[in-house]
């Protein structure tokens, strides 16, 4: 496998990569948010919907048979993508956040008072709000990972406030952030959770789609990521466990799918995976799913890791030449994905996000669902721009460039002759 | 419509020096509004004395839309009646849901008449409202706690 792919090759299988906005070409620096989704992975829905769908496990006839060997296809190619040792381990769920709630739900019910759930504050709010809940069922007690000025997590501090002790019952932290780009040491937190016999959930909705993956050299318990950015489509999300593990769990959901046997007077539940995916699973997403987990895995993971890479190095590079921006988190591409979060002075996040968005360039601005970090670095919300595989370097330039107009316009530059910088 | 036309020079002015911004007593009443979807935050006090709005005060972060809409708000119902305050916000509600079909007498409404570009922004429409509704919650309030008393 050479060392780089052909980026406009890649782009000619994303349709919606080559539409207008207004006069401008669309500039989607949004992927972190959504990926687009190339021409493979909507005809595989497409040609499951049209031959051969049908509901799964429960349908005898010949549809019932290739739906069934369709979906569970999919869980396999799930398993082999992230290197899981068997099928079993892979739960279909609508989202990383129902995947993160299954793992909150399931991993706390025999929690109490005393026990302890650690996560850090640079998470989603999808990796904080399951967690808060639990806590409130249960009388356990949420602790926080602080992070440095840089944007790192801080282990020292943590060992300093003992916040890994033998209270510490689940560790669940993202891999990489949604707003600093981030990449933590999933491993060495997994193991300082492990010595205390803690449970490790790791939130992979960013770094599953922009890092080749395997469970066990992550050496985590449990795995929460979605199909929609890496490629696949919505409404289908995966939660990995060991069997072990899944095994001594309590269902989440009721419904039909994962029971055994049903009397009025009880129910017992099925085994893994089966026991966490109640009622008709998100078929044809997994269809998608799996047509995403091929088109990726052709492309090479370890290359769009390395593309992704030099971009984002790129990107920290020009970005950090435009008057009045400030990068938040690692202004150096190390263990850095490819999320740029950063303010412009005295530009609102909005008005930026407007402002490029008149020019075809879509980022977002806000908190990006992690108001705690936000808070706690003291900025009231940003603007981040996300690449994934098919970004080109020209793109990066469309957005220095429209940032640089953009800090002009609102610093009352423009009518000034000789450049905005 | 372009961008630079939905960016009016007295929004932008309003934005970078906001009028009646801060934090001041005495007032009757005091509410809190955020905006959820980008975090936008607005505490406003309402002051009213012998029928008439005497002061209104806040202190806001947010975009150049809600900025500058509640500082233009501000100017236009201090010194007029509550009830005269709540015609203003049915009149600048009106347009600004009008998708550009309604527009804004200028006698009555001033600055306010910048942000019709607004109208053609679905997305920024809440920015607009922000002050506007918290005044009119304020105002409410005020009533609601003058009845009680009468």
């Amino acid at each position: 496998m050479s060392a780089r792919y052909d980026v406009e090759a890649v782009r000619r299988d994303f349709p919606i990569l080559t539409r207008q906005v207004g006069a401008y070409p669309l500039t989607y620096l949004d992927s972190g948010n959504t990926s687009q989704k190339p021409q493979q992975v909507v005809d595989a829905i497409a040609d499951h919907y049209l031959n051969h769908n049908a509901n799964v496990a429960r349908a005898m006839h010949v549809l019932g048979a290739e739906a069934t060997a369709a979906f569970e296809g999919a869980r396999t190619a799930v398993a082999d993508f992230i290197g899981a040792s068997r099928h079993e381990e892979v739960v279909f769920t609508k989202n990383a956040s129902e995947a993160l709630n299954l793992a909150a739900h399931t991993l706390t019910a025999r929690l109490g008072p005393g026990d302890e759930i650690l996560v850090s504050v640079m998470e989603h709010h999808s990796n904080i709000v399951p967690w808060q809940l639990a806590c409130q069922r249960t009388g356990a007690t949420l602790r926080w990972f602080d992070v440095t000025d840089e944007g790192r997590l801080d282990l020292e501090g943590a060992a300093r406030d003992g916040l890994v002790n033998d209270h510490t019952k689940v560790v669940s932290i993202a891999w990489v952030s949604n707003v600093l780009g981030t990449v933590n040491p999933i491993a060495q937190v997994a193991a300082m959770a492990h010595a205390v016999g803690a449970v490790m959930v790791v939130d992979g909705s960013q770094g599953v789609p922009q890092l080749p993956t395997s469970v066990s050299d992550l050496g985590c318990d449990m795995l929460a990521f979605t199909g929609h950015k890496i490629c696949g489509p919505t409404g289908i999300g995966v939660l990995w466990g060991s069997y072990d593990l899944l095994e001594s769990l309590p269902p989440f959901l009721g419904g039909g799918e994962m029971i055994e046997v049903v009397r009025m007077t009880g129910s017992t539940y099925a085994p893994p995976p089966y026991r966490f995916e109640a009622g008709t699973p998100p078929i044809a997403q997994a269809v998608g799913l799996h047509a995403a987990i091929r088109y990726v895995s052709a492309l090479g993971m370890d290359r769009i890791a390395a593309h992704e890479h030099e971009l984002t190095a790129y990107a920290l590079a020009e970005m950090g030449g435009v008057r009045g921006l400030t990068i938040l988190g690692p202004t150096e591409a190390v263990d850095r994905g490819g999320a740029i979060s950063f303010t412009l002075d005295g530009v609102h996040p909005h008005d930026v996000m407007q402002m490029l968005d008149s020019r075809g360039i879509a980022i977002r601005g806000g908190h990006h669902c992690a108001r705690p970090l936000h808070d706690r670095l003291g900025v009231q919300s940003s603007c981040r721009a996300s690449l994934y595989l098919y970004t080109t370097q020209a793109e990066i330039d469309r957005l220095v460039e429209g940032l640089d107009y953009t800090s002009a316009f609102f610093g009352g530059r423009l009518a000034t002759a000789g450049g905005t910088r | 419509m372009s961008v630079e036309q939905l960016y009016q020079e007295i929004i932008l002015d309003h934005y970078r020096v906001k009028r009646n911004a801060g934090l001041r007593d005495p007032y009757e009443v005091e509410v809190h509004h955020v905006n959820p979807s980008c975090g936008d935050e607005l505490t406003l006090r309402l002051a009213v004395a012998d029928g008439a709005v005497t002061d209104v005060s806040y202190d806001a972060q947010g975009c150049s839309i809600s900025q500058a809409s509640t500082s233009v708000m501000t100017e236009l119902v201090i010194g007029g009646s509550p009830q005269k305050a709540l015609e203003l916000y049915d009149g600048f509600q009106k347009m600004i849901q009008g998708q550009g079909k309604v527009s804004l007498d200028e006698e009555t409404f001033g600055d306010a008449v910048a942000f019709e570009g607004v109208a053609q922004f679905p997305a920024r429409v809440k920015c607009a409202m922000l002050g506007w509704s918290a005044v009119r919650d304020a105002l409410l309030r005020v009533q609601a706690s003058a009845k009680e008393e009468s």
